[in-house]
């Protein structure tokens, strides 16, 4: 498969091919009549979807960091170029993404009956913006992409929403925004800082803002703070989630699979690959890692015991969102090889599970236009083959072992209990809470008698709603009976995150002893950002 | 070299794979054929007897090797992630092979069992989907090579037992304690996976072999960390097999189908945390407290369970404390060390309590029949209900019997054995700390008060005049051999599944001992001197004969009234039959105050209160405010705007005379 690829120059445009492609079939939506729409937006999605799956073997495990690159120069003169390229992380964001989409268009059929070619369209405008935010290696680049996926977002939410999209889409599009502001002030800092420690170069891409950026530890202060907001609203931590319930109620069901699954991924990535690596020192340091790391075991309990008590099961997913990517953050600040690849494991995790999960409760509601826990019960009678998937998908969430969720919490919890085993002791009942939860709603939903006159007729699932399912129960039980693959994938990029900020860090080097495979080649940015200033 | 290599053990993962194939078969059949029962009950049936057969091959083979390290079959790898490598990989050693042999055996038989019982079911499929994943996840519990492999089966274990008691889903209750007993185990999961990390943390590994082998140098005897991780590890058994404080879940289990209790409720699934204790031999070894621990906690839960057992009306609830009570006694076996002990009591209780649970179960089947000839509506679980059955089911009367003088522990059935083994070690390991002289006294005011309720329960079922109706009486009679074939065989193991290790030869503790030898010394000897032995075991003896003479002289099944007659107990007795209200006070103390907290100072207070009220939509209307403010501003009045102006300006120069601003600032202005 390998030689395949690279026979075909396959590494040189992939990428460049995957940001390409939406743009062109959102052009052919927009062209072709309106019932074609969606078979067109599914067969883009599915082309993508096959495009990118080379990138799983194309990429090296053993290689550079970087790899699969692209560059155009854009702006020279204010060193603006088009740089993209993948590693471990970004790798499993791109595949991601292109795996949920051709099943996000799919769910779509049915529910979406208003104005279809705009909303194909936007999906695969969509797209472009998620795949760009993930192999951007250009700041302004990143930046661009991650304004340009707002906003089909925005309509989205907007204009296929239910009763309260309005209030739902502009708190989404303020907090997002406000967030991205700031984050734009910081990465216009740094390139000026960069520019002028590298001797009047000055450019945008990400290797040399890591090399080059050197700001008094007072100032990275100020600077890791305002990318950490925008990061930590996407995520959504606590006390940034208040957007997120209100935005997966109303967005319609593919929307709430593309945010929950992908959007939010956005802002653990953007900790992974700019906010920790660009400002370790402030990351690191005691009074931020504890701030962080507390917020996110609070964001693990609080999202389970706010899910437990919601009416809507929507909006009881939406909670559990923010209970999951606590994980993920305490995964991440934790700074161990395993916990970062339990993070990496959790973000596709939370895609695939919860994805799952607002695509089934999308299709009871299309049945029964309500999505009250209260309003079901003994679904099992009618439906026992959603009923069943539903189960599984549930037990998925909850982390059960032999499912992909147990093998990411278990990663990041073990990985966390060797640098915080308090925070990771009091995370650890985190799963006792999820279980309370994701049960409790589905006891409700497919247990007990079925009382309720409109639930004694409705249907099993259809054939188009197994092809939705299926891929992702495969997927659930293969990354929870043989993750190797994939987290081998993973590891040297999980293994250069750490080892890169523990270089720039004195406190913590010696502090994690990992033996295993050396460290990966020297990174670029060791010594950078880190020059001035004493640790606050 | 091993002489196991290339022969039937590397063929163990068979004897999951057969049953899990069973699951899926059936799991399919469940969907698009229901009604083919006889190919369901064939599938069911024969894989899990496949599976024993399999079990018995790698025993033969074991028993020709005879191997002192444990055999790892490694399948695949499967959390590679730096310095953790968990394979998925089963372990072929004594120990396992026991609990195989246990495990397929009595699993093999309540299948059998079940085609009778479940037969008229329209959930046939499921039951037996259900039933064979069970039997799967069970031997990856007591066959996998590592922590998490076992926490697989564990967890796995969970969720079939939360499937099957709520396998009558429609009935709320049901369907309420599946989700109880998920969740309270889950709290004891949490204690498991904590105490894996701290295992990792402090040995680099979760593997049985590297753990075992590296703690005694690793780890400080006695100390903190080795305490820490069998605590923990603890925590989770006590969630898994029902000790207090997190043993409500278990009576609340008996919602599901009898034989199910049988298997995963009394024979199996809930004797896990024994044998996690008793794989993990070295660590509790090490830590001595924990070991008290252990043991305090069995005794306790021993006597206490006891208690509640005196008092029940419904069968099954008489047969489920019970069962937690002997679940104390096999911690009491492995908290004192006797690691053998208990693992004879789990295989001991695993008969004659499979036996006890699926005789109830043709009690019950047929006393429902006899209700449903003749429509009337009337508790068949009720004691109160049953009287004199011995004269219309005598198969089952007998074997019950037999179960009954087994447990009660009199001689020479298997029960003697093996309680008497562990009362003897707690007693022994007393003479060094007179704690557990305690721990002895427990178990056998525990015993006496088993001989007492065990006698209660045939006395009110099988004897005295019948209670059940007029009408009904005449559809009463003994259950199909499918059923009573399976309860005569088990009958026949309660009766001589002593000799499995009888004093002084103990065929059981030397076949353990590869197993158990290095946890010999970090433990005091644990044999009682020869005349103190023979006194002890007398005196066990005499307990449980004076407990069945004290139930015959005591109880009257002749004054017994059917329960719509009879009168509410007062007092201590209704203390008891109320179960000291453990669960109310769990529900007002724990549950209620916890949703209550969530919904209204998280959800409805801080969540949609502060943050998003006064929070978000506040500053919405603040930013309106100072819009309006704005816009009121642009007066076009220029001394106003000097005004704004010179404010401007200071403000400017105290951002820049501020330390960590002014840096930013330098950077633009440079």
């Amino acid at each position: 498969m390998t030689d395949l690829l690279a026979s075909i120059g396959y590494a040189r445009w992939a990428l460049s091919a995957l940001l390409l492609i939406p743009l062109a079939g959102a052009l052919l939506v927009w062209a072709a009549p309106v019932q074609a729409a969606k078979r067109i937006a599914f067969a883009v999605t599915l082309v993508e979807f096959v495009v990118s799956v080379g990138l799983w073997w194309a990429y090296d495990p053993a290689g550079p960091v970087m790899q699969v690159g692209g560059w155009l120069p854009w702006i020279p003169a204010w060193g603006i170029a088009y740089r993209v390229g993948i590693d471990g992380i970004s790798l499993f964001m791109v595949l991601l993404t292109t795996f949920l989409m051709p099943l996000a268009v799919l769910g779509s059929w049915s529910g979406i009956t208003r104005r279809e070619k705009a909303y194909y369209a936007l999906m695969l405008v969509l797209t472009t913006g998620m795949i760009g935010v993930f192999v951007a290696l250009d700041l302004f680049l990143f930046y661009v992409f991650w304004e340009v996926m707002l906003i089909p977002m925005y309509f989205i939410i907007g204009v296929w929403g239910g009763q309260g999209r309005l209030y739902a889409s502009i708190k989404f599009f303020i907090y997002t925004f406000l967030g991205s502001l700031l984050m734009l002030v910081a990465i216009l800092v740094l390139y000026f800082s960069a520019g002028r420690a590298a001797g009047g170069v000055y450019s945008f891409a990400y290797d040399h803002i890591l090399r080059y950026a050197s700001l008094p530890v007072s100032a990275q202060f100020w600077l890791f703070g305002a990318f950490f907001l925008a990061f930590a609203i996407k995520v959504p931590m606590v006390p940034f989630h208040t957007w997120l319930p209100d935005a997966h109620v109303e967005a319609p069901t593919a929307g709430s699979v593309i945010l929950a699954g992908i959007l939010l991924k956005m802002g653990t990535y953007g900790f992974l690959r700019f906010a920790v690596p660009l400002f370790p020192r402030v990351a690191m340091s005691p009074a931020v890692s504890t701030t962080v790391i507390t917020l996110a075991v609070v964001g693990i309990i609080y999202g389970a015991l706010v899910a437990m008590v919601q009416p809507d099961f929507k909006k009881l997913i939406a909670y559990s969102s923010v209970s999951h990517l606590g994980f993920v953050v305490l995964g991440i600040w934790a700074m161990t090889v395993q916990s970062t690849q339990g993070a990496l494991l959790v973000m596709i995790n939370h895609g695939i599970s919860t994805g799952a999960l607002f695509f089934l409760v999308g299709m009871i509601y299309e049945r029964r236009h309500s999505r009250l826990v209260a309003d079901f019960g003994g679904l099992a009678r009618v439906m026992p083959m959603f009923a069943a998937v539903l189960t599984l998908v549930s037990l998925s969430s909850i982390g059960l072992p032999g499912t992909n969720g147990f093998v990411g919490e278990f990663l990041v919890l073990l990985g966390t209990f060797r640098t915080h085993p308090v925070a990771a002791g009091i995370a650890a009942t985190g799963v006792i809470f999820a279980a309370c939860y994701l049960l409790w709603a589905l006891q409700r939903v497919i247990y007990y008698a079925l009382d309720k006159e409109p639930n004694r007729k409705l249907p099993d699932l259809t054939r188009r709603e197994w092809g939705v399912l299926v891929p992702l129960v495969v997927v659930i039980l293969w990354l929870g009976l043989a993750p190797g693959a994939v987290l081998r994938r993973m590891e040297p990029s999980a293994r250069h995150f750490v080892a890169m900020v523990e270089n720039r860090v004195p406190r913590m080097a010696g502090l994690t002893p990992e033996p295993g495979p050396p460290p990966a080649p020297a990174s670029p940015a060791a010594g950078g950002a880190a020059a001035g200033g004493r640790a606050r | 070299m091993t002489p196991l290599a290339g022969g039937i053990a590397d063929w163990v993962g068979l004897a999951i794979a057969l049953p899990f194939a069973g699951f899926l078969v059936n799991g399919l059949l469940a969907f698009v054929a229901p009604r083919r029962r006889a190919l369901v009950g064939a599938v069911g049936v024969g894989s899990v007897v496949a599976a024993f057969l399999v079990g018995v091959a790698v025993f033969l083979a074991l028993l020709a090797a005879h191997p002192a390290e444990p055999y790892v079959v490694t399948l695949w790898s499967w959390i590679p992630a730096g310095r953790l490598q968990v394979d998925a990989a089963l372990q072929v050693d004594q120990l396992s092979v026991v609990m195989l042999l246990a495990v397929t055996g009595v699993s093999s038989l309540i299948h059998v069992f079940s085609l009778g019982y479940m037969g008229d079911d329209p959930g046939y499929a499921r039951y037996f989907a259900y039933l064979n994943l069970f039997v799967a996840f069970m031997l990856v519990l007591v066959l996998g090579a590592s922590f998490p492999v076992l926490f697989i089966g564990w967890e796995g274990v969970g969720l079939c037992s939360y499937l099957l008691i709520g396998f009558w889903f429609e009935e709320r209750e049901k369907a309420d304690a599946g989700l109880k007993a998920f969740l309270v185990n889950r709290i004891g999961d949490a204690g498991f996976l904590i105490a894996m990390f701290l295992i990792f943390k402090h040995l680099g590994s979760l593997d049985f072999q590297a753990v075992f082998a590296g703690a005694p140098t690793a780890l400080a005897p006695g100390g903190a960390t080795v305490t820490a991780i069998a605590l923990f590890l603890f925590m989770g058994c006590v969630g898994k097999s029902a000790q207090i404080p997190l043993y409500v879940w278990l009576p609340d289990a008996m919602a599901g189908p009898t034989p199910v209790s049988a298997l995963i409720h009394a024979a199996t699934m809930v004797t896990a945390g024994v044998y996690l204790v008793a794989r993990a031999n070295v660590l509790f070894a090490m830590a001595p407290v924990a070991s008290a621990v252990v043991a305090g906690v069995g005794a306790l839960t021993a006597l206490f369970a006891a208690t509640i057992g005196l008092k029940q009306w419904d069968i099954k609830k008489v047969l489920a404390y019970s069962t937690v009570s002997q679940l104390g006694y096999m911690f009491v076996g492995v908290g004192v060390g006797a690691y053998a002990a208990g693992i004879f009591h789990l295989v001991t209780h695993a008969f004659f309590k499979a036996l006890l649970f699926l005789g109830a179960g043709s009690v019950i089947h047929m006393m429902h029949r006899a209700y449903h000839h003749t429509g009337r509506h009337a508790d068949a679980q009720d004691m109160r209900n049953m009287g004199g059955l011995a004269a219309y089911m005598p198969w089952t009367a007998r074997a019950m019997w037999v179960a009954t003088l087994a447990i009660a522990g009199i001689p020479p059935l298997s029960g003697f054995f093996s309680k008497d083994e562990i009362l003897g070690a707690a007693f022994a390991r007393g003479a060094a700390q007179p704690f557990y002289y305690v721990v002895w006294a427990f178990g056998l005011a525990a015993a006496f008060l088993t001989a007492i309720y065990m006698t209660r329960l045939m006395l009110y079922t099988f004897h005295g005049p019948n209670r059940t109706g007029e009408a009904e009486r005449a559809h009463l009679g003994e259950a199909p051999g499918v059923m009573t074939w399976p309860v005569v065989t088990l009958a026949a193991l309660a009766l001589v599944g002593g000799a499995l290790n009888l004093p002084h030869v103990g065929t059981l503790e030397h076949w353990l001992d590869p197993v158990t030898e290095a946890s010999a010394a970090f433990l005091p000897a644990l044999a009682p001197a020869p005349g103190v032995e023979i006194a002890l075991m007398a005196a066990a003896a005499l307990i449980g004969i004076g407990g069945i003479w004290l139930a015959f002289r005591a109880l009257h099944p002749e004054t017994l009234l059917p329960p719509e007659r009879a009168p509410r107990e007062t007092g201590f007795a209704r203390l008891l039959l109320e179960k000291y209200r453990v669960d109310e006070a769990y529900r007002a103390v724990i549950v209620r105050p916890l949703v209550w907290v969530a919904r209204n100072l998280l959800w409805r207070g801080l969540d949609a209160g502060v943050i998003d009220t006064a929070g978000v939509n506040g500053s919405a209307a603040v930013a309106r405010g100072l819009g309006w403010l704005g816009s009121r501003l642009q007066s076009g009045q220029v001394t106003s705007y000097l005004v704004i102006f010179v404010l401007g300006a200071i403000a400017v120069l105290a951002a820049l005379l501020h330390p960590s601003l002014s840096a930013v600032y330098h950077l633009w202005a440079r």
